[in-house]
């Protein structure tokens, strides 16, 4: 592996959402709300969630990481928005496959299959992921709740 | 230039030899743990090969043997540390346990509430959150010792933080995540002329400089084997007799016994108090061959060249746009630490990796110092002996592939 597998991880898609995070803002109206980070390497994030029914109205985010956990923080988001609990359910599933090398539907993935060349790199995929089981919790609690990855 | 044959010591070292994809490896991450050399690893072979048994137990053959190269290794670290006796040197599994175990020893039986523990902003957790536990529960404070910009500790008010409720002071002697040299020795002066007893952390100085006990005058020294070219799970323990004596135990068990009833238990002498159970003899024993393999390269001569490597790095590094450097003391050793503009420091890591460049990145087990810099994380380049300047080099190509990637 050299260059070009770097391509991979960090691909144009990712390094744009890095530089420009979008939902990257609080909420002040959000009723699902939960804070993640990871304790080896002190990254951590909020994540924000307004739902309306069984609507995801609004999702956001902020905090602090590396380019691969902002970047799927932020894709995290632009997915998640108007999607049914079931739907983002469904699309955590496939990040969850995704991330541990299981069949994937590529459908139910659209553009987060960006994300896909961390699974050749172990060691950066709770990067990928911490977003992904925060924003879990928060729809599970809407109280404040800590996530971990550890 | 050192009169140090690198490529020489390099080929005691045969992890070195090695691509990590396709790029020689650039083993940069010494501060987290040093590489061994054949010295070491035969020495842990060899005893398990020819003189495996129990310490301080049988009166066969192997098991004097193995009793002999354990208290060989005791009598090295004696000698390394420049302490006055074998009974001042206590074996554990490293700074961290050597660290508990004068919390546990010497400093609860007199703590109260109110009293106080000086620790410095720099420390590695290991030397933060023993006292911080032994304050919470008896009600005592801990203060610290405040540090500047450069990453240098601010002593301006140090007189003042230095009060008739310390009952210890506990630095680091160099920083794991900046690499500042602090002046432990005076320090320690100013301590003891107000009666305060000093652990010094020696964790990240016994690779890179001569260590003196007795220079330092400190109460309590400690390091661990792994980061000085010995095998992890051992480590060392310095404590002035007369006080390691009127310590209790640290924890019961086999060997730091002298008789046994239900009625009650004399304690064994130093420093065999402190050891109770069945050592970490290989451990031990590789630690001596540590020590013996430094001292053939000469300690002053190791840290004359590591000088000369860390000046060239920090001008190379130094020297690059949109980089900054964490921890600019004006004295230092094998660390540099560093920020580049707009990329978080685990992105970092994983393209130097990509480049055979082994480096640390994270917050170092030293979460207040990132605190104090505002900052989550560092990228760490740590150096030792065998290192060359064509790995300086390495890493300043990979610091130029990081800033063209994130262009």
């Amino acid at each position: 592996m050299s260059g070009a597998d770097l391509r991979d991880l960090y691909q144009q898609v990712i390094m744009d959402h890095n530089k420009k995070p979008r939902n990257f803002r609080d909420m002040a109206d959000a009723n699902h709300l939960a804070h993640g980070n990871n304790p080896l390497c002190g990254d951590a994030l909020v994540v924000y969630v307004k739902l309306n029914g069984d609507v995801i109205e609004d999702v956001s985010f902020q905090g602090s990481g590396c380019a691969i956990s902002v970047a799927s923080a932020s894709l995290m988001t632009e997915a998640l928005k108007g999607k049914t609990v079931a739907e983002a359910d469904a699309i955590y599933q496939q990040m969850h496959e995704q991330m541990t090398g299981g069949e994937v539907d590529m459908a139910t993935l659209g553009k987060l299959e960006v994300l896909g060349g961390v699974r050749e790199f172990p060691a950066r995929v709770k990067c990928a992921t911490l977003s992904w089981h925060t924003m879990h919790s928060a729809m599970e609690s809407d109280a404040d709740g800590q996530v971990t990855t550890e | 230039m050192s009169g140090l044959d690198i490529q020489a010591i390099r080929k005691d070292f045969p992890i070195l030899d090695q691509e990590i994809y396709g790029f020689p490896l650039a083993y940069l991450d010494n501060a987290a743990t040093s590489q061994k050399p054949v010295q070491v690893i035969d020495a842990v072979a060899d005893y398990y090969r020819e003189d495996n048994a129990n310490v301080h137990r049988g009166v066969h053959r192997l098991s004097q043997r193995a009793t002999d190269s354990y208290e060989g290794a005791r009598s090295k670290v004696r000698d390394f540390l420049h302490a006055q006796s074998d009974k001042e040197i206590v074996f554990v599994r490293g700074a961290t346990e050597a660290i508990n175990l004068v919390a546990h020893s010497f400093v609860r039986p007199m703590l109260h509430a109110g009293d106080e523990i000086l620790i410095s902003h720099m420390e590695h957790h290991a030397n933060i959150v023993p006292w911080q536990m032994l304050c919470d529960e008896v009600g005592a404070t801990l203060v610290v010792i405040p540090m500047t910009d450069k990453g240098e500790l601010d002593l301006t008010t140090f007189d003042d933080l230095l009060t008739s409720k310390t009952k210890i002071m506990a630095v680091g002697q160099v920083s794991n995540a900046l690499g500042t040299i602090n002046p432990v020795k005076m320090m320690t002066e100013k301590a003891h002329a107000k009666g305060i007893p000093v652990l010094i952390d020696g964790a990240q100085a016994v690779p890179h400089m001569p260590a003196d006990v007795q220079d330092l005058d400190c109460d309590f020294y400690v390091f661990s084997g792994h980061k000085m070219f010995a095998p992890t799970g051992i480590g060392a323990l310095y404590g002035k007799q007369a006080l390691l004596e009127d310590m209790v135990p640290w924890q019961g068990g086999g060997d730091m016994i002298l008789s046994v009833s239900f009625e009650k238990t004399l304690y064994n002498e130093l420093p065999y108090k402190f050891e109770a159970g069945t050592p970490n003899i290989s451990g031990a024993i590789g630690l001596g061959a540590a020590i013996d393999y430094m001292q053939s390269v000469g300690i002053a001569e190791l840290a004359a060249y590591e000088h000369e490597l860390l000046a060239y790095a920090t001008a190379q590094v130094g020297g690059l746009d949109g980089l900054r450097i964490i921890g600019t003391a004006e004295r230092k050793a094998s660390v540099l630490s560093f920020m580049i503009d707009g990329v978080h420091p685990h992105d970092i890591g994983t393209i130097f990796d990509q480049q055979g460049v082994a480096i640390r990145t994270g917050h170092h087990c030293a979460q207040p110092v990132m605190q104090f810099f505002g900052i989550p994380a560092t990228a760490r380049a740590s150096f030792a002996f065998y290192n060359t300047m064509d790995e300086v080099d390495a890493l300043v190509g990979a610091i130029q592939k990081v800033q063209e990637l994130f262009a």
